[in-house]
């Protein structure tokens, strides 16, 4: 029971990264009905930054400061990339998003060099004992970051103006700029919460180990969990995340039982032989809103 | 449909009407007239004017006798860009002009590169294989067992629309390159990889120099001639009615199904062919270098076709091709760099080195080309020649 216990609170931690990447997704995704594939890139500059400030400024500082940099940086690519596409096809603007992904990660792994850098997060490996079960101190931190940005979001989107104005937005573009919304300031406020979201993901998905060039793939699995949970659904993005981090670690756990055609590190690809089984019975996704189509 | 008909001699009234029945006079040209079609046939023609007739002919002549003069570094360089040119192809049909986004390109191009290599394989080796060589057994069946994969996708690609369909072409890339990395006795394991088809052609090894040819002047004829084949197969698939329900499922899904476009069965007839491309162009790309890994067939392969198809110009078989060509030929370019601008260092230890320029140079032209000019290389062509078809007039 108590190893079962131990999986869960990985898979938890795990997830928490993924919701916060797949609420990225979401939020760009509502504003622009695009897919921004340049995700990996911000979590990856995000985490190097961190390891940059970690070392003179320390860790709680560095992580706040990297975000809003990511989020300042995401906001420019929004402005020199994404502003001149709106009203194209989405299609066009989600391949923008691959090059952007393409260009902005060539900086963050030249940024990065060859050196082993490290987030510097006071956890490391440690663990403690929480009714006796042993849980790693990162994934409580995780867990918790994650619980405290999701209840900002939402207090975000149901409070303030931008928030207002950001479902107006996402429940009718046209409508909203009627109304006076700034289409064009929803799109900028989008892209840098993505951005920022997307650091502080990278810098977790980094804590307790080094941050690697690959790091970007973990975003990469954000998008079945967008695509599980619906790909216009914030509660969505975070019970799909956290369903896809515990689910990819009991299947590593399990990894030994199964047969061995499947071949070794079956969890890489749980997400998305998931994300298929699903699609075939629910093709939005489990809390995704059916698109009205209109000839 | 109309055709041109020659007006009846003046006496034909008073004929009765029940004599033979006018035939339509065999369609001809107009010396000097160059837009006037007589029939429409002509007009919807392969080579339609006169100067397209020239320019491919030409274009085809100096394809033909390239090999005579480019050195062999090059030859292969190109050789590969023919190859990628059948993918990139294969890549419009579906995403250009079907309008359903594919980012599992290199999922369907790596089952028929396993295809290919399991037939034509040595027997004995490492690896599976059935030694059977000739060409045309391998190729076409890297081409149908793919396009099987396509058909056996197809089913989400009806259910499913936009960029939901491109994140579950997505996720096919990824769990084929799990079966590829672990299925060691069909691929070689991940690293280590296995040798490729073998290109041969009535009993004669292609890949090996005979005595007249190199290996690389007679592996850039096959291509050629191959990419011709199928460039022609594909334009008269897009011209055909196929095609015209392809653009009709691509402008408007739904219009397109209440005209009576049966949606399912076209989206699947569109997976099928581009993805007999794929497995086709699959096939051929490594009997060029003669060995491949399974990590070869990852994102940024299916990332590179739709960079093609879409600096080329979506939606245009010839911009299809001209973007393969412009994607092959680009890093090689770009290793002329160091010796041009001072500061870019041409080792990878170097900080502003050339593959890391490479890949910038790859988004930008990516990001550039989507913003300024959509319809790709073939944009600018198109602007070119209607700039000198109404010279000295602006338009």
């Amino acid at each position: 029971m108590t190893e079962i216990l131990q999986m869960i609170s990985r898979g938890l931690g795990l997830g928490s990264v993924y919701a916060l990447l797949a609420l990225g997704f979401v939020i760009i995704y509502k504003s622009t009905r695009v897919i921004s594939f340049a995700q990996p890139a911000f979590m990856l500059t995000g985490a190097v930054l961190v390891s940059y400030f970690t070392g003179p400024l320390g860790f709680f500082v560095a992580v706040p400061l990297a975000a809003l940099a990511t989020a300042a940086l995401a906001l420019g690519v929004e402005r020199v990339a994404i502003r001149p596409m709106v009203g194209r096809p989405v299609f066009a603007v989600a391949i923008i998003t691959i090059g952007v992904d393409l260009v902005v990660r060539v900086f963050a792994t030249g940024l990065l060099g060859i050196d082993i850098r490290q987030v510097g997060d006071p956890w490391g490996l440690e663990s403690t004992l929480i009714g006796g079960v042993e849980i790693q101190q990162r994934h409580i931190a995780m867990v918790v970051t994650t619980v405290v940005l999701v209840t900002l979001l939402f207090a975000f989107f149901r409070f303030t103006r931008m928030g207002l104005a950001m479902r107006a937005a996402a429940y009718d573009q046209e409508a909203a700029l009627a109304q006076g919304v700034s289409v064009g300031a929803v799109f900028a406020v989008a892209w840098g919460i993505a951005g920022a979201l997307a650091a502080i993901g990278g810098t977790f998905a980094a804590a307790g180990g080094s941050v690697e060039q690959t790091l970007g793939l973990t975003a990469l699995v954000a998008l079945p969990v967008i695509i599980l949970g619906g790909l216009d659904s914030l509660p969505g993005a975070v019970l799909g995340g956290v369903a896809v981090g515990v689910l990819q670690e009991l299947v590593a756990q399990y990894q030994y039982k199964f047969p061995s055609w499947l071949g070794g590190n079956v969890s890489a690809i749980t997400p998305w032989v998931v994300m298929l089984l699903v699609l075939l019975v629910r093709p939005y996704g489990l809390f995704g809103t059916r698109e009205v189509e209109r000839v | 449909m109309t055709t041109f008909r020659e007006p009846r001699p003046a006496n034909a009234a008073q004929e009765p009407t029940t004599s033979e029945p006018l035939r339509p006079t065999t369609p001809r040209r107009l010396w000097g007239r160059p837009m006037l079609y007589t029939s429409y046939s002509l007009e919807m023609g392969l080579l339609n004017t006169r100067s397209k007739q020239v320019a491919v002919a030409a274009l085809i002549v100096l394809g033909l006798a390239m090999p005579l003069g480019v050195p062999d570094e090059y030859l292969n360089l190109l050789a590969i860009g023919c190859v990628a040119a059948i993918g990139a192809i294969g890549l419009g049909l579906v995403t250009g002009y079907a309008g359903q986004v594919s980012l599992g390109h290199a999922f369907f191009i790596a089952v028929g590169a396993y295809t290919a290599a399991v037939i034509s394989g040595n027997p004995e080796g490492r690896t599976i294989g059935f030694g059977v060589t000739s060409l045309f057994v391998w190729l076409p069946a890297a081409g149908l067992v793919a396009a099987l994969a396509g058909v056996l996708v197809a089913p989400l690609a009806t259910r499913l629309r936009g960029l939901y369909l491109a994140v579950v072409t997505l996720g096919l890339v990824f769990i084929g390159e799990h079966i590829f990395n672990e299925w060691r006795e069909l691929t070689g394991g991940s690293g280590i990889g296995r040798p490729a088809a073998v290109p041969d052609l009535f009993g004669y090894r292609l890949n090996v120099s005979g005595p007249l040819f190199t290996r690389d002047q007679q592996l850039f004829w096959l291509m050629f001639v191959l990419l011709i084949i199928f460039a022609v197969v594909a334009r008269n698939i897009a011209r055909s009615r196929v095609g015209r329900a392809f653009t009709a499922i691509r402008d408007r899904d739904i219009a397109a199904g209440v005209m009576g476009i049966s949606l399912a069965r076209y989206k699947t007839v569109a997976f099928a062919v581009s993805s007999f491309y794929a497995g086709c162009a699959g096939a051929l790309l490594f009997t060029i270098s003669g060995f491949f890994t399974p990590n070869t067939f990852n994102l940024e392969m299916s990332v590179l076709y739709i960079a093609m198809v879409l600096i080329g110009g979506a939606g245009t078989i010839s911009g299809a091709i001209m973007g393969a060509f412009f994607i092959t030929l680009l890093p090689r370019a770009t290793q002329f760099l160091p010796s041009v601008v001072p500061f870019v260092g041409a080792e990878s230890t170097d900080v502003p080195n050339v593959f890391q320029l490479q890949v910038v140079l790859y988004g930008a032209l990516i990001i550039v080309f989507l913003i300024f000019e959509p319809r790709g290389l073939f944009g600018i062509w198109l602007r070119v020649r209607n700039y000198w078809k109404a010279w000295p007039f602006s338009y």
